[in-house]
């Protein structure tokens, strides 16, 4: 069972590999909407500075979004995904390793380059632990309960868009937290509750989405 | 009774369209008794003035979309395990009267809050919640509309529909933490009436019609469905 | 609040446009599908 998972994540990161491109684009995105926030609303430091945490949050929320619809429409185009589902290895660990990948491609460099993205927005350098630290929690988050979205609209026409519009209102607990978490640090009552509580919703998620991920799998591949 | 019976969409189509017209009947005597003792009998209240009475169709819309969700979401979980087409087809004909509930409950909700909070919109946890409940819906609605096999339609809705069950309690009191977080000094919402006994009749009588009118309505609805799938 | 008015009978009178407007999208729907 868990050679199965290693296989797959080590499948799916030789794969991503090979299409560096496509896991750079997603990281650009991140960057460019990040961006465009000063461009639309002015580069007043105190206003930047304020919405710094909300802004990185709903950028990444957006970036892990776009590459959610890759997740499994590649396997389920070369027949891949329904020899795992015939296969011996239980659906939800394929699921959850498939999600676990998509984080390490495309939650995980987010995490790393937010401090840069602070740093545009002049946020203090003692809050990027807090900051890198709540996208490292809840990025996860985010591929296992995006995984259930990709999972739902495999192959559906509206593909993109609908995903969006499935996982989003889900995402919303998520990104309070996080913002949240850097919000509190920034008012110096610490961002522990919400870290904590980012927590709980990942060992939450990583508990029952695969589940949900591997029921919807059979729901659309049949 | 063999409930079971009735799990077959053709011996559940006479039965749905007796309890439609009940309810339908039913519906329309509780809104006009619902809305006399709203309008003739319950006082004005001492804050708001007349403006409150919006309050006997707000918060009864506000009961129906939270309920009509979780009734479908039960009939969701019920198509799911026992892979009974009957119950798929229940929870595709009650989103739309849950969504149309729960913009009613917003669009009400922001009328009142113009004369009472001063403003059209305000990030208030209720209204913001209610807000992503109608997301839920939308998004619901939108995924079945987008799968043309209306059996894959209804499994990819119910597990939808459970996964946003189970979300929605977490969403709420992550909006009311939010709220109470970043609530700004200028909104400070009015006390909702302190609610008379004759407000209470009134809301709850609106509330049991809303209810009659919502199964009606889904009633005509999930006929139409078994129409449309078995001929 | 003397023009509460509007803010209440607009929210009447839409909610009860949108639920009339429910029902006769539903027996239209009704006469398609008995078609």
């Amino acid at each position: 069972m868990v050679d199965a998972a290693i296989s797959i994540v080590r499948r799916d990161l030789l794969l991503a590999w090979r299409r560096r491109g496509d896991v750079a684009t997603a990281l650009l995105f991140f960057i460019i909407v990040a961006s465009l926030f000063p461009l639309g609303i002015g580069a007043e430091p105190n206003l930047l500075r304020a919405i710094a945490p909300g802004v990185i949050w709903v950028a990444a929320l957006l970036s892990s979004m776009l590459s959610l619809s890759r997740l499994f429409a590649a396997d389920h185009a070369d027949g891949t995904l329904e020899q795992l589902l015939l296969g011996a290895s239980p659906l939800g660990v394929i699921a959850a390793a498939k999600a676990a990948a998509h984080w390490i491609v495309a939650g995980l460099p987010l995490a790393a380059v937010a401090p840069l993205i602070a740093l545009q927005y002049d946020l203090p350098s003692a809050l990027y632990p807090v900051l890198a630290l709540s996208l490292l929690l809840g990025t996860p988050v985010l591929s296992m309960i995006g995984a259930i979205g990709a999972a739902l609209t495999l192959g559906v026409r509206g593909g993109g868009i609908l995903l969006s519009l499935l996982v989003l209102p889900l995402y919303v607990p998520v990104l309070i937290l996080g913002a949240g978490s850097v919000d509190m640090a920034s008012a110096g009552m610490g961002g522990e509750g919400q870290l904590l509580l980012l927590a709980a919703l990942l060992v939450a998620s990583c508990a029952f989405a695969p589940w949900a991920i591997a029921a919807a799998l059979r729901i659309s591949m049949e | 009774m063999n409930w079971f019976w009735y799990a077959s969409p053709q011996t559940f189509y006479p039965l749905a369209g007796r309890i439609a017209l009940g309810c339908g009947i039913a519906a329309a005597l509780l809104a006009a008794a619902g809305l006399y003792v709203g309008f003739f009998v319950a006082p004005t209240d001492a804050q708001q003035g007349e403006v409150y009475r919006v309050i006997y169709i707000h918060v009864p819309a506000a009961w129906m979309s939270m309920f009509i969700y979780v009734v479908m979401a039960c009939w969701a979980a019920l198509g799911l395990a026992f892979n009974t087409r009957l119950s798929g087809m229940m929870a595709t004909a009650l989103a739309p009267t849950g969504a149309l509930f729960t913009f009613i409950a917003l669009w009400t909700g922001s009328l009142w809050g113009r004369p009472t909070w001063g403003t059209y919109w305000v990030w208030d946890a209720r209204l913001t919640s209610e807000l992503i409940l109608l997301f839920l819906y939308l998004g619901f609605i939108a995924l079945q509309a987008a799968i043309d096999d209306p059996r894959r339609a209804d499994r990819a809705g119910a597990l939808l529909a459970i996964v946003g069950a189970v979300n929605i309690p977490i969403i709420h009191y992550s909006v009311v933490w939010w709220n109470t977080l970043h609530q700004g000094a200028s909104v400070s919402m009015a006390k909702a009436p302190t609610v008379a006994a004759q407000m209470l009749t009134g809301m709850l009588l609106m509330a049991l019609a809303f209810w009659a009118y919502s199964i009606a309505v889904t009633m005509v609805r999930v006929r139409c469905i078994i129409r449309e799938r078995e001929a | 609040m003397s023009d509460y008015g509007f803010y209440l009978w607009g929210s009447y009178a839409v909610t009860f446009l949108l639920l009339f407007a429910e029902i006769v999208f539903l027996m239209k729907r009704k006469r398609e599908a008995k078609a």
